[in-house]
């Protein structure tokens, strides 16, 4: 399955790790939130950056007072139809400040990309390789937005605001 | 109307192209049709019996002239001629073909109009009433606020798949004519004791299976807060909505499983976590989207102009005058509503012809402007009092004068087992034998006010539980049974109807409806009070008593 990290196919430099396997004793590791919750503090004593895979039914405010030492949130999709992870999205970047890589993870189509980016995930787990090979173009498909979220892009509204503002300026 | 913009123009060019990129990747195989379904959804596209099906937004019932020209157009080259307005301010097209459905989405995004979200678990269509701008007394124009909300909803990155589909209405009039307490957000724009403007928020009302009158979540919400508080309601719906059973994923049913109470404190949480975000919609921003909505020039016309006097005298233009024409908030102006529901006819549907019609009479009567409502019917909403006869006489050769509106005939119903791959029943030609059964306008004037909802099974798009005589087909053993409800309505005392009895079969249903409303006629206090205030004041059991008497 290609990552797509920075617009582009990416090596994951993560091992997953399932549950009850042996943890290597360096390098960097994604974990279940289950094994992470049962002792965060030693998982994160380990060299090697760590990473978490959180569920879309569990409230991310259990993981918020490890957030500043996780290098990766990997969130699921079970199907492309269940959109909670866009919410536990939003809500890691724009309210708790997450500024570590937020993976979208599970069943990732090309036709999510514009609301994952929208919502902050910055890494892709990508279904099929003829969508990752089609990530940057496909993130460039819109280029207005009607709704405010964290990931910075302007949108209509205050465009709308700006064009009146320089032409009111120019009179 | 609303003009789009450059921006506006820009989205909606670039969801045509995608949904084309869409469909050549289903067409090639690259999308399974698992996969294509969903997206296909999101753009009003379903498989029905015999074809695909295209339904595609009027948002808040609100048509130019180029635009039903544009739509008859659709009907014309792309389908058989005809189009079928719905119960939430769309029109479908029911014999579409999939290669063919980017260019009439092209074509149609030319005038402005698109078919986002108009099927699937995402934001519908945002609803209003359609009389909304002129009707006397209105608070302000609820269209402002309808058009902020349909491009806050429109391809929400948080909010595009849901537990299940959400529906937004808003009214600004005292009197509901767009049903908000049967949507999953009812919106009621009020003033409250310091004079400002802001809106009682309901949630959690609906149709379908199990249905629910919405309840209010919060009576003042300030309009400048509005976008903040809806995103926190659908934030709680989108991560604690069910998605194991299709059945129980509706707002409604976490409303009531929660409690309203506890779903309350759960949005007043999440909304005062972010209430002051870019959300927030300031005086400046609200001024700009109602600076793009134009309004008439309207003349300085009498009361009662001398054209009215003298047509006075013909006893059918009075008829349908009585019965369509209805008080402007500007003297010397109307709203004329054009009834869709013609004798035999099927609900709802219009021919290419017929909207070129409307479309050159708006030209010429209604400063180039139509509307859609939820009842299945069109309007002309600014005609000179003057111009009625002239305007009455173009109707009627066209089809469009049925003086039935709001009638015994003036029926809603969904299109049933005749197209929908949903249904259990047939719900067109029940409808169609009824308007045979109370064509006589002599009788349906005696009946007074009466409306007659039709759904062919229990998702409900013919509204069967709010009619005041409600129609649901179901199946027994392979036939088409038909279960009664009497007393339901959808305005601002909304109730669900109550079941008069075991369900009839299909050969019998005119009978019964001609039988409760005969039964109606001798229980009415008084010739004014409407067949739903005779069953809230006597209740079920008369009804019951002369339907199964002798059944």
């Amino acid at each position: 399955m290609p990552l797509v990290k920075n617009g582009k196919i990416a090596t994951d430099g993560f091992a997953h790790v399932p549950d009850g396997a042996e943890l290597p004793g360096d390098g960097a590791i994604l974990v279940t939130a289950a094994r992470f919750l049962e002792d965060p503090e030693a998982l994160l004593r380990r060299a090697g950056k760590l990473g978490v895979i959180w569920p879309n039914n569990r409230d991310v405010d259990d993981l918020v007072p490890w957030l500043g030492r996780l290098s990766v949130v990997a969130l699921v999709f079970p199907t492309f139809r269940d959109g909670r992870a866009y919410s536990q999205a939003r809500l890691l970047r724009e309210r708790y400040g997450y500024d570590g890589e937020l993976r979208a993870a599970g069943q990732v189509l090309r036709d999510q990309f514009v609301f994952m980016l929208r919502a902050g995930f910055d890494a892709f787990e990508v279904r099929k390789e003829s969508d990752a090979e089609a990530f940057a173009d496909t993130a460039k498909r819109y280029s207005v937005f009607y709704q405010p979220t964290g990931d910075g892009r302007v949108t209509a509204l205050h465009r709308r605001m700006q064009q009146r503002h320089s032409e009111s300026a120019g009179q | 109307m609303y003009a789009y913009d450059e921006l506006d123009r820009t989205l909606i060019n670039e969801r045509v192209e995608e949904f084309r990129d869409q469909v050549k990747r289903r067409l090639s195989g690259e999308l399974t049709e698992d996969e294509f379904k969903m997206l296909r959804l999101q753009n009003g596209v379903y498989l029905q019996l015999h074809a695909y099906m295209f339904r595609v937004a009027i948002p808040y019932g609100t048509l130019s002239s180029k635009q039903l020209r544009r739509l008859a157009h659709v009907a014309r080259r792309y389908d058989r001629g005809y189009g079928h307005f719905t119960t939430r301010q769309n029109i479908q097209f029911n014999w579409i073909k999939l290669a063919e459905l980017p260019d009439a989405l092209a074509d149609l995004a030319e005038v402005g109009i698109h078919a986002m979200q108009t099927s699937g678990n995402n934001t519908r269509n945002v609803t209003s009433d359609q009389w909304a701008g002129v009707a006397p007394g209105e608070i302000e124009d609820p269209r402002i606020w309808s058009e902020l909300l349909r491009q806050y909803t429109t391809l929400h990155p948080e909010f595009s798949f849901l537990p299940r589909k959400f529906k937004f209405a808003i009214t600004a009039s005292a009197h509901d004519r767009a049903a908000i307490k049967v949507h999953d957000i009812g919106l009621r724009l009020h003033k409250n004791a310091q004079g400002e403007t802001g809106f009682e928020v309901l949630v959690g009302g609906g149709l379908g299976r199990t249905p629910f009158i919405g309840k209010t979540i919060k009576p003042f919400v300030p309009g400048r807060d509005l976008l903040s508080y809806v995103e926190a309601i659908l934030r709680v719906y989108n991560q604690y909505g069910r998605r194991d059973n299709i059945y129980k994923a509706r707002i409604k049913i976490l409303v009531h499983e929660l409690g309203i109470e506890k779903f309350a404190a759960e949005v007043e949480d999440e909304w005062l976590a972010m209430r002051d975000s870019a959300l927030t919609l300031d005086d400046a921003v609200v001024e700009e989207i109602r600076s793009r909505f134009s309004y008439p020039a309207y003349q300085k016309l009498p009361h009662m102009p001398e054209e009215l006097k003298q047509a006075a005298h013909d006893p059918l233009f009075e008829r349908w005058r009585k019965n369509s024409v209805f008080t402007h908030k500007v003297q010397g102006y109307a709203i004329v509503t054009l009834s869709l529901k013609p004798v035999g006819g099927p609900p709802g549907d219009a021919t290419a012809e017929q909207m070129d019609a409307v479309a050159d009479l708006a030209d010429k009567y209604s400063f180039g402007e139509i509307r859609v409502g939820h009842e299945q019917n069109l309007a002309l909403p600014h005609v000179a009092k003057r111009d009625l006869p002239a305007l009455w006489k173009a109707l009627d050769k066209v089809g469009l004068a049925t003086p039935n509106v709001n009638l015994v005939s003036d029926i809603i119903a969904c299109p049933g087992l005749d197209y929908c791959s949903l249904a259990n029943a047939r719900s067109i030609p029940i409808a169609q034998e009824l308007t045979r059964r109370f064509a006589n306008h002599d009788t349906a004037d005696l009946i007074g006010r009466l409306h007659i909802n039709i759904s062919g099974c229990i998702n409900a798009c013919g509204h069967h539980h709010v009619g005041h005589i409600g129609i649901l087909g179901v199946e027994k053993n392979g036939e088409e049974f038909y279960q009664i409800t009497i007393g339901g309505r959808a305005d601002e005392n909304a109730e669900l109807g109550v079941l008069i009895g075991p369900a009839v079969p299909y050969g019998e249903v005119a009978d019964v409806v001609e039988d409760i409303v005969e039964a109606y006629l001798a229980l009415r206090a008084r010739p004014d009070e409407l067949f739903v205030d005779t069953v809230k004041r006597l209740g079920v059991e008369p009804f019951r008593e002369r339907v199964y008497a002798t059944r």
